[in-house]
């Protein structure tokens, strides 16, 4: 054999190769869902959805679960929201390129990069014992807003620099001032992207576990929470309660919790993956 | 209207600063926890005891034992992710089709939006009963399994994080390769990976970080029991994995127990920041600038 022969032949196994590894990932994937989904749809019922839990496995459900898990999602967006989106604007439109602002990029960044659980430690100190709110849904969404903050800022400033410098010149020679122009042109034409951004945060919310975990989130809540001073269960903690218990029913409910808590993930990434499709199609600059 | 415009442009800078705020507030709860938890016990026994037993009657506080079942789980996490991630990353810049990239890309990034407790139900129900068909030692709770479902779920950051910096290589590279005669393999070995390198370095080091910070998927499928040890197959204890059994149980604030939570905090956070600060640093340093 010569050498490209041979150089050639190696060029083909690594094509294999690489086929075997993309599809790798996609098989366990597969294998996964289909695995939850043989062991889980046949625990999901009506029963399911709006039983309390219970020490019996048979007669546990997850209403207060996935009603926590709406509240922890809509506190977590009234409170991010502005926020992310604030910061994001400041940062895009406002600020001046020096060293002040480069420490608030830089920082953003390493906030990102902060593990989950170390959220969890600083809403335990900061809001479940300083502002005393307990282990309580605002404390949660308080927490996980935190943690969703630095993606929500990003994704704003991503969606804001699309918007092209026409947009801003044309608006300031109408003789609008810079919020205006802000206002009524910027935030308009990159609405859509600020969105997907928001909702791939809180798709990103719903599945956390481990700081609420940490500031107190408990896994055996008796009643539905009515107010965000209440306590609180998530899908994730519940589904983690249920995994760490040994009996195999108890399997069987974490599966038929994860179905539920991968539709409401999959649901929100749908949404943001169709906006975003939506927005790129829409805009021609 | 200037007034108006001001204070708007006050509250817009207010959130802004509300970040670094964060980054405060993070850095004061883990210092001030865990210099009250080293006033009572020395930074020394942290660093040197072989145990770590602060819930038993007979306390050690030796991190060791938790910080060798981070690394045991990040680094089989890292021996999953990066063989695979590069290779897709290699694979969907260098051979395949742009359609065919175009519909496997989002399908990979599904395994980014799972969450991780469900993918700590999926390491102990069914990679553990399945390696155990052929690893017979292997105990129902190990840092493998965990380590490897860890890895899967890192895939897609690796990938796409080095096919950013492969497809930021200039063409030019790649046609003056393929000019001089070398097959695709070699093109993408011999000029597209070394000229991609810093980028692939630091999605590598973002992996170990997210790796290290990894909570629920360790907390199910690893154990609770903290030992010095790098043997795959046998229960561990990681640090996410101890703050979190302390959260779970009933310990009273001010403590000693409790603030042994903010010890091993601090711990993962200066393991994380360092990461952080390296992969920013070698992407600012390294990263080639082509025109």
């Amino acid at each position: 054999m010569t050498n490209s022969e041979k150089n050639r032949l190696k060029d083909k196994a690594f094509q294999v190769f690489g086929v075997f590894c993309t599809f790798i990932g996609l098989i366990v994937l597969a294998v996964f869902l289909f695995d939850i989904a043989i062991e889980g749809f046949s625990r999901i019922d009506w029963d399911f959805l709006t039983s309390l839990p219970s020490r019996r496995a048979s007669r546990a459900g997850i209403l207060t679960a996935w009603v926590g898990t709406l509240w922890i999602l809509v506190l977590t967006a009234i409170i991010a929201f502005p926020l992310g989106v604030s910061a994001g604007i400041y940062l895009e439109e406002y600020s001046k390129k020096n060293r002040w602002t480069n420490f608030l990029e830089i920082n953003i960044s390493n906030l990102a990069g902060v593990p989950s659980i170390i959220y969890g430690l600083l809403g335990l100190e900061i809001f479940v014992r300083q502002m005393r709110l307990g282990g309580s849904l605002l404390a949660g969404a308080l927490t996980l807003s935190l943690l969703i903050l630095p993606i929500i800022i990003v994704t704003t400033r991503e969606a804001i620099k699309a918007v092209p410098r026409s947009i801003r010149d044309g608006s300031f020679a109408l003789g609008a001032s810079k919020w205006q122009t802000v206002w009524n042109q910027v935030l308009p034409a990159s609405f859509g992207g600020i969105l997907t951004g928001i909702i791939l945060s809180l798709s990103r919310a719903v599945g956390e576990a481990a700081p609420l975990i940490v500031i107190g989130a408990l896994a055996y809540v008796p009643f539905t929470p009515d107010s965000p001073l209440d306590e609180f269960t998530v899908l994730p903690i519940q589904i983690f309660n249920w995994t760490s218990r040994p009996q195999a029913e108890f399997l069987t409910n974490a599966a038929g919790a994860i179905i539920v808590l991968l539709a409401i993930t999959f649901l929100l990434n749908g949404i943001a993956v169709y906006l975003r499709n939506r927005q790129q199609r829409k805009v021609k600059w | 209207m200037r007034v108006s415009e001001k204070i708007i442009e006050g509250l817009l800078w207010l959130s802004a600063v509300i970040t670094i705020l964060i980054t405060i507030g993070i850095i004061w709860v883990l210092l001030s926890e865990s210099i009250a938890f080293f006033s009572e016990v020395s930074i020394v026994r942290f660093l040197t005891e072989k145990e770590w037993t602060p819930l038993f009657a007979d306390k050690k506080f030796g991190i060791m034992p938790l910080v060798a079942g981070t690394l045991l789980t990040t680094f089989i996490a890292i021996a999953v992710a990066l063989p695979l991630g590069l290779t897709i990353a290699i694979y969907l810049n260098e051979y395949a089709h742009a359609r065919f990239k175009q519909v496997i890309k989002p399908m990979l990034e599904v395994l980014a939006t799972i969450p991780t407790v469900v993918y700590g139900f999926f390491a102990l129900t069914v990679v553990t009963p399945f390696l155990q068909g052929f690893i017979p030692g292997l105990a129902g709770f190990n840092a493998l399994s965990a380590g490897i479902v860890m890895g899967i779920m890192i895939i897609p950051m690796i990938s796409s994080l080095s096919e950013d910096a492969i497809s930021a290589v200039p063409r030019s590279l790649r046609e003056a390769a393929y000019g001089m005669g070398s097959t695709r393999l070699q093109t993408a070995f011999g000029v597209m990976v070394p000229a991609a390198s810093s980028g692939i370095v630091v999605s590598v080091i973002l992996g170990i970080s997210r790796a290290v910070g990894e909570t629920m998927i360790v907390a199910i499928a690893a154990g609770q029991q903290p030992r010095l040890t790098l043997n795959p197959l046998v229960p561990i204890e990681t640090i996410t994995t101890y703050i979190v059994q302390v959260s779970l149980g009933d310990v009273p604030h001010g403590s000693l127990e409790y603030r042994t939570i903010f010890a091993a905090g601090i711990t993962l956070f200066i393991f994380t920041f360092a990461l952080n600060n390296i992969s920013f640093w070698i992407k600012k340093k390294y990263q080639e600038k082509y025109d």
